[in-house]
């Protein structure tokens, strides 16, 4: 095999740490692949798949157990420093100095790897250009929201044009604007400069955009293929279905994806559901479960592939139980009518800046509500001023009636709050977690027992493990488990599903669905802008401004077009057009 | 190539390194206002010279001999007596803690004294046994005084004569504690730097991932264990110039050995407790875990077990056996003799190789816990 | 009533939370309670400003029947070592500067003549000034020795002192040293644990989700500092234990008043571990801060120097050391058996320092400006 042609080579690699729980744990087990060079290459896979495994090694990071791993000609294991000499490596949380400018940052990892001053100013003004960072350059990394920061970690593992790009799950936590500038950046490169890039994602949109796809799962590789070879395995088993009137497409979805024996995966998606169905099922059985929706034939995309995939190898090994959406018998008390949470011209500033804007909406018992917005647009602020965390500088807030910052303790057990990354004990069992926020919400003896043991039973988590050392998923479960100990009347989500695995997300979802059905009110913060199809209704924030507010489709209509274009883009054309609206409000004031 | 590259990642890392240290001012609060508190606190606040330590004086017999006896209290700049009449009270005050002491004068005092066979009796507190001996001293000094000027005035035959005691105190002419206290204290700022700011250096970048992105350049362990050395030596010889400048015009210690004799030695021993510091750190790869075990092994053996406070002499083998294997212990004996006796040629070469060996090892052991891997 | 114990459980999940996390791992446990075990035993040792070995040279040019006796006196004590016999008086320089001998006794040639003669008889005696504590000891020894030597040339004295120590018969300075560990060896730990109790809640985001339960902040509080609390007392014990029956300290009072008064010390410190806590960023400026603060108690407690021999305005400013107060309280209810009627003030200054920041702390909990 020719040099120039492949970036990297594995054979029969193998990588095993220690289990926590003792025993030996095959992180990377016998896994050979051959990437090509001058492309973009994805690694797919759920939580615990071993991708990042893989790319430490291939950034000489991680020395392989057995077998051989050869990048840019070079055995890495033997000579690690050849190849990060060569090589460029974004880990996954992006290794910024916080407390360092963005130009620090940038000149410091250009000096490392000896960029000559001239083609550094050259280099620097382009990648400040396509990030969009030129105004911030004097401010501190860690002062930057999730997007930027991300875009900030990328220019400074491109301060010059490496021989291979290594990103480590890049798009994590990171709304769709600058998902889509970062892509654009990257795909520039491998246009412009033949780069070669190596990138995990647990995007399969993403995914869509390399040119040739590797899926892994529990350390091994499962297949792989161009995106629509990979696709082609789906073919003949994707539909959409649209329910009856009046009928949430949430609801038949939850149908759909209930019924496994069918069905493979379902989603809503533009106020229709999309599903895939199990190879063996029989048009009819589909048909009887579809009752009088019809359906009809979409086109496979990689996503239905990977979805079959993983949850054939689910059912082969009779893994992970499955996230029971038991019924939440809730009892209910208060008035069944009226909004439970209302917020009239909210406020909040931080200086002289204003985080959240004159914000005004409603939300009624056992609506699910969606909060979307790119980083750094005041959601989690917004957030933590309903949850009582953070005062409001002004306007008028009530959560159940309540003013939670002032209101008496007591008050906050009506909620149950789950933050954006995990905020568990690590380093306390599942269920001495569970057993001390049961006690902190005022449960003891028996009932405690018994919601805690129903809990762990409900969710499928192992009661002795420890929690930090759970792969993403699971730490998810036990995060929600944790929020809904006390049967709250209101729940709040922080982006739940950053960073976890699509089979997950279903789960995960179908959790929430199944709660709000039973009377409780949810309201959730995600970057997944298909997930907003299970909203009833949702606002978008940016700039701490509210741009748009109503159920996915009057969001979808208000974004242009005739309202079927997907989330993701009615989503990015909101945000642009309010970006631009503002702008042109401030040439107006200053005109 | 190999050099300039050499020099252009190390500067890289230097600026970097520079930067995120006077960006943080708990980093700057501990490498600098803490040693300026520490030099005035030890200079001023610390001491073991008793001064004006209140003792009770029980006269129970009121006769003029019995005053006269005690004169010599009253003048005493160590002592300050409480006079009173009355035991029960003395005793009661002693045990409150108003004074460290009683000295009886007994009702039969002057009685027995025409017979040449008087007593005074003499209580301390014995819980500050420093305090207890001093006062002891002066009390047995100023009585002994008064007995020795009876018999001048006696013209007493004094035939007998006696072995009279000549003390010379050397290289610490006062004979005052603030002497060895403060070249000490050079030791325990240095100590300080790499125990408290050093020791949290890798491990914060273990923590926040920053490392694992370093590791992915052509960066080489050696170049980030120079750069974090070098902004907190710098910090270092800052501290160690307040240091030098208070023993000389606050504190008019006086500085017998070579000056650049002593600012090589500190230096030296700066970056021994440096490396230590970042040993630590990059071993734990925990901050939480790296204070601990820094304020365990580096900083408190050398207040408590380097010579510092306490003399070595006193200890028994097995914790001698210990001290030894501080760098601070060789540091310590050092510097007292440098500041106080001068350059001891012998002593300065065998300690600068004890130190230098050390840095050298741990050198070698920071460049390991810095191996550009994760496993 | 009912209202109080269902807060009063709460209090406890929290509190066995924090324990839980606390002594999960066997390498925390074991910091908790090794180090001090170590420290206390090390220090036990190596801690003390007694004078046992005291190495000397002798530069005897008399060579009489006076100076062999001084000498056979000096040696008698146990504690002098002769190291070296002198030959001329350069070779005394040589000695004390290698740091050989801690002092050289120098008889002049004409000692014997002139004590035989009636005469006062000089003595030289040069001593190594490089720690003046112990130098001061040995001359006092030297000189305590001269003069009872002197006495028995001459008769009693027509004075004599008759003493007696209370409380610390041969004033043995481990006695004084030993309890005051017991307070400040727990010190460093209580203020560590305790400071970045919150600290590390905030940087793990924990705290947040603390927050939103119906736990009031003075539920939070008192299940924070209950354990740091205990822990410290608990080291306390394992030092107590050790001076007790390793070092054979004898106890004088009463050990409920010890715990009293520990209680309300560790109570300060922890009311100021948490407000340091709640105050800072980070795990790291909630440690550099707290050493900011140890190094200061430690020095103006009085646990090296006396606070008495301080100057004046240093003394008053030891008011706010809680190390002081309960360092004070520990070694006179151990070593003099004092009663709370002479301690009492001692759990002044002590309780004020945990009345404010106790609550501050709780106050800062949710009212830092984030």
């Amino acid at each position: 095999m020719n040099d120039s042609d492949t970036t990297v080579i594995a054979e029969g690699l193998r990588k095993t740490f220690e289990a926590p729980g003792g025993g030996p744990l095959l992180a990377v087990n016998d896994v050979s692949m051959t990437i090509r060079a001058g492309e973009l290459t994805a690694l797919v896979g759920p939580d615990g798949a071993g991708k990042t495994t893989l790319l430490r090694m291939m950034a000489g990071l991680l020395k392989p157990d057995a077998g051989r791993l050869e990048v840019l000609g070079i055995d890495v294991a033997a000579n690690p420093q050849a190849v990060q000499d060569r090589i460029s490596y974004m880990p996954q949380r992006f290794g910024l100095y916080e407390d360092l400018s963005v130009q620090e940052n940038l000149d410091l990892y250009a000096d490392l790897h000896g960029v000559p001053p001239a083609e550094r100013s050259r280099r620097f003004a382009r990648m400040l250009e396509m990030t969009d960072l030129v105004r911030f350059t004097a401010r501190p990394a860690g002062k930057l929201s999730g997007g930027m920061k991300q875009k900030l970690g990328l220019a400074c593992t491109l301060v010059r044009s490496p021989d291979l790009l290594l990103l480590d799950e890049p798009s994590v936590g990171v709304d769709p604007l600058s998902r889509r500038d970062l892509w654009k950046i990257v795909q520039q490169l491998v246009d412009d400069e033949n780069l070669s890039v190596i990138v995990s994602t647990a995007y399969m949109d993403e995914a869509e955009r390399c040119a040739q796809v590797f899926v892994m799962n529990a350390g091994r590789l499962l297949d792989e293929g161009t995106p629509a070879a990979l696709s082609e395995r789906a073919r003949g088993l994707t539909f959409t279905t649209s329910p009856p009137a009046g009928m949430p497409a949430r609801d038949l979805q939850a149908r759909l994806i209930d019924a496994t024996e069918l069905i493979v995966d379902a989603v809503p998606q533009g106020g229709a559901v999309d599903f895939i169905r199990q190879p063996q099922a029989t048009t009819d059985e589909v048909n009887k479960l579809l009752g009088d929706a019809g359906c009809e034939p979409r086109p496979a995309e990689l996503e239905d592939a990977f979805m079959m995939m993983l949850r054939k190898q689910q059912q082969d090994e009779g893994q992970a139980p499955e996230l029971r959406a038991a019924s939440h018998a809730q009892v209910m008390n208060g008035d069944a009518d009226g909004p439970v949470i209302v917020v009239r011209d909210l406020v909040r500033k931080f200086g002289d800046f204003t985080a959240v804007a004159s914000t005004s909406f409603e939300v009624s018992r056992g609506e699910i509500f969606g909060l979307l917005g790119p980083n750094g647009a005041g959601k989690t602020t917004t957030f933590r001023m309903l949850c009582g965390l953070l005062p409001a500088t002004s306007g008028h807030l009530e959560v159940a009636g309540l003013n939670l910052r002032t209101a008496r303790a007591q008050a906050r057990g009506r909620i149950g709050y789950v933050a954006q990354k995990f905020a568990l004990y690590g380093n306390l069992t599942v269920r001495e977690n569970l057993e001390f926020f049961g006690g902190a919400y005022g449960l003891r003896g028996q009932v405690l027992r018994e919601r805690v043991n129903g809990t762990i039973e409900e969710f499928g988590l192992e009661p002795m493990a420890v929690s930090g050392l759970l792969p993403g998923g699971y730490k998810q479960r036990l995060a929600m488990a944790a929020g809904l100990l006390h049967q709250p009347e209101i729940l709040f989500l922080d982006e739940p599903t950053s960073g976890i695995d699509p089979l997950a997300r279903r789960a995960f979802w179908r959790t929430i669905t199944a709660l709000a059905q039973s009377g409780v009110t949810v309201i959730v913060t995600t970057h997944f802008m298909e997930e907003a199809e299970y909203c009833d209704r949702i606002a978008i924030q940016d700039a701490g401004k509210m741009l748009a507010l109503g159920t996915p489709q009057e969001v979808r209509e208000q974004a242009g077009g005739d309202g079927s274009t997907d989330m993701n883009s009615a989503f990015i054309a909101i945000v642009e057009r309010g970006r631009t609206e503002s702008q042109r409000a401030i040439v107006g004031a200053a005109a | 190539m190999n050099t300039s590259g050499f020099i252009r990642r190390f500067s890289a890392l230097l600026r970097k390194e520079v930067r995120q240290m006077l960006r943080d001012r708990s980093t700057l609060a501990v490498g600098l206002m803490l040693p300026a508190v520490l030099i005035l606190l030890f200079g001023y606040g610390l001491s073991f010279d008793v001064k004006n330590a209140p003792v009770a004086v029980v006269l129970e017999d009121s006769s003029p001999s019995a005053r006269e006896v005690l004169a010599g209290l009253e003048g005493s700049p160590y002592l300050a007596p409480v006079w009173t009449t009355n035991m029960t009270e003395a005793e009661r005050r002693m045990r409150d803690g108003e004074v460290r002491a009683i000295v009886r004068v007994p009702a039969d005092f002057s009685r027995r004294l025409a017979a040449g066979q008087a007593q005074v009796q003499l209580l301390l507190n014995g819980v500050d046994s420093n305090t207890a001996a001093a006062v002891d001293g002066y009390v047995g000094g100023a009585i002994a005084t008064w007995a020795q000027q009876k018999a001048d005035r006696a013209g007493s035959k004094s035939g007998a004569g006696g072995v009279e005691l000549v003390q010379r105190m050397w290289f610490n002419e006062a004979s005052t504690s603030t002497w060895y206290l403060v070249p000490g204290l050079i030791a325990l700022v240095m100590t300080l730097i790499g125990a408290f700011l050093t020791s949290l250096l890798i491990a914060r970048e273990w923590e926040r991932g920053t490392l694992e992105s370093l590791f992915v350049t052509p960066v080489r362990p050696l170049e980030i264990v120079l750069a974090k050395l070098a902004p907190y030596l710098l910090v270092g010889a800052i501290d160690l110039a307040l240091c030098l400048l208070a023993a000389k015009f606050l504190f008019h210690v006086p500085m017998r050995g070579s000056l650049w004799v002593i600012v090589f030695a500190s230096l030296l021993y700066l970056t021994v407790s440096l490396l230590l510091g970042l040993f630590i750190s990059g071993k734990t790869r925990n901050q939480f875990q790296a204070s601990q075990v820094a304020l365990l092994v580096s900083f408190m053996p050398a207040l408590m077990l380097s010579g510092f406070i306490f003399d070595l002499r006193n200890v028994p083998v097995v914790v001698q056996a210990v001290s030894q294997l501080l760098p601070a212990t060789h540091f310590v004996g050092l510097i007292k003799t440098l500041f106080l006796a001068g350059d001891n040629w012998p002593m300065i070469l065998r300690d600068c190789a004890i130190l230098s060996l050390y840095a050298l090892v741990l050198t070698g052991a920071v460049r390991r816990t810095l191996r550009k891997t994760l496993d | 009533m009912h209202a109080f114990l269902t807060q009063l459980a709460s209090i406890g999940f929290l509190c066995r939370k924090e324990f839980l996390a606390l002594f999960k791992e066997r390498s925390s446990r074991a910091i908790l309670f090794v180090p001090v075990l170590m420290q206390a035993l090390l220090y036990g040792y190596g801690a003390t400003y007694d004078l046992s070995y005291a190495p000397y040279a002798v530069l005897d040019q008399s060579r009489g029947a006076a100076s062999t006796e001084l000498l056979a006196r000096v040696d008698g004590t146990g504690v002098f070592k002769r190291e070296a016999s002198l030959n001329t008086p350069q070779q005394i320089a040589q000695v004390v500067d290698r740091g050989h001998v801690l002092l050289v006794l120098h008889f002049p040639a004409d000692f014997d003549a002139r004590l035989a003669g009636g005469q006062q008889a000089p003595l030289q005696m040069i001593l190594d000034g490089r720690n003046s504590t112990t130098a001061g000891a040995a001359a006092a020894q030297v000189s305590a020795i001269v003069a009872a030597y002197n006495r028995s040339r001459t008769g009693t004295p027509a004075v004599s002192v008759e003493r007696r120590a209370w409380y610390n018969l041969n004033l043995e300075s481990r006695w004084n040293l030993m309890p005051a560990l017991i307070a400040a060896l727990s010190l460093i730990q209580t203020l560590l644990l305790s400071s970045l109790s919150v600290a590390r809640e905030r940087e793990q985001g924990t705290f947040d989700q603390l927050l939103v339960t119906p736990l009031t902040p003075m539920q939070i509080l008192v299940g924070k500092a209950v354990p740091p609390m205990l822990v410290g007392v608990a080291q306390a014990t394992i030092i107590l234990l050790i001076i007790r029956f390793w070092f054979q300290i004898p106890m004088n009072g009463s050990p409920w008043l010890l715990y009293l008064g520990l209680v309300v010390f560790t109570c300060a410190t922890v009311g100021l571990g948490l407000s340091i806590s709640a105050l800072s960023l980070n795990m790291q400026q909630a440690m550099l801060y707290t050493f900011l603060l140890i190094m200061p108690m430690m020095l103006l407690s009085g646990l090296l120097t006396p606070v008495s021999n301080m100057p004046e305005p240093l003394q008053i400013v030891t008011y706010a050391n809680p190390l002081r107060f309960g360092m004070d309280l520990v070694r006179r209810v151990y070593l003099e058996g004092a009663g709370l009627r002479e301690v009492a003030f001692d759990f002044v200054p002590m309780l004020v320092m945990a009345i404010v920041t106790l609550p501050l702390a709780a106050w800062l909990f949710r009212n830092r400006l984030s």
